[in-house]
């Protein structure tokens, strides 16, 4: 069940597990440790056959740099979304012009497309839409017109995706 | 310390309610789900950080909380915009010959 080649994943999950045990507990006494590491061993034994889903992922001491320089990323890309869509809102002429743009990726992994597209759903006026091999389908609220994919890819996709290719292929 | 979460709080409030006039004043399904999920993400995450600052005893509850929000509340809209995209529903556009060029290539793609 266990082989070299996916033990990497059992101890990640294992450890993203046992993580999320100790901040729902939010203590370090003995009991409770111990029963946080027989559930979270018991759970990424029982989830082997799933953890092809982790296969992309970079075990590199720079992948932990990489995923925090991400977070920093979206998060300020979060905030400009809502001031951005807060904007469009209130002002009473609704400055919107929407379509449906594709955009391409390089990730090659189904973790790291995914991620790219929640991303691109929180960032300023675009939604994922739908996902195809390396296109996303991407809702663009203020799209400029006859834009090409090259462009639309620059606009949308390559911010993120220059950081999330620091920890997923 | 109380004064800085009330302010986070007002803040995740409003822009809740900034996602709810969204809802209402945006023309189509696409430009609503936008609105929605965009300002109910960072609202609640304000929202949980303000309580997190109020009750520091609970922050880790909180994190994870804000978490599973920042994983699923994308997922949820994309999954609806996928189904109302797949089901032919075509974007509303300011002109005409726009949105009838886009109907046709829904068209083509079904």
């Amino acid at each position: 069940m266990i082989n070299k080649h996916n033990l990497h994943h059992h101890l990640f999950l294992f450890s993203t597990l046992l993580f999320l045990w100790l901040l729902l507990t939010s203590s370090l006494a003995m009991d409770e440790l111990l029963a946080g590491i027989l559930v979270a061993s018991i759970v990424s034994l029982i989830s082997a056959p799933y953890l092809d889903i982790f296969n992309g992922v970079r075990y590199t001491p720079m992948a932990v740099v990489a995923v925090l320089r991400y977070l920093g990323y979206f998060f300020v890309a979060l905030i400009r979304a809502n001031f951005d869509m807060a904007g469009r809102v209130l002002s009473p002429s609704l400055p919107i012009s929407p379509a449906v743009v594709e955009v391409q990726t390089r990730l090659k992994s189904r973790l790291g497309q995914m991620l790219l597209a929640n991303s691109i759903t929180l960032t300023p006026g675009t939604l994922s839409v739908d996902l195809n091999n390396d296109r996303i389908l991407v809702h663009w609220i203020a799209a400029p017109e006859g834009i090409s994919l090259e462009q639309a890819t620059h606009d949308i996709a390559s911010g993120f995706e220059q950081h999330i290719s620091g920890f997923l292929e | 310390m109380r004064l800085i979460a009330d302010i986070i709080l007002l803040l995740g409030a409003v822009f809740c309610f900034l996602g709810a006039l969204g809802l209402i004043r945006m023309p189509d399904i696409y430009n609503r789900i936008q609105a929605g999920t965009k300002a109910a993400t960072l609202g609640s995450i304000a929202i949980i950080l303000g309580v997190g600052l109020l009750y520091p005893s609970w922050w880790g509850k909180l994190v994870c909380i804000s978490g599973f929000l920042l994983f699923t509340s994308p997922v949820s809209s994309s999954v609806l915009a996928r189904a109302v995209y797949l089901s032919g529903v075509k974007p509303w556009s300011h002109k005409e010959k726009a949105s009838a060029s886009l109907k046709h290539q829904t068209g083509e793609k079904s």
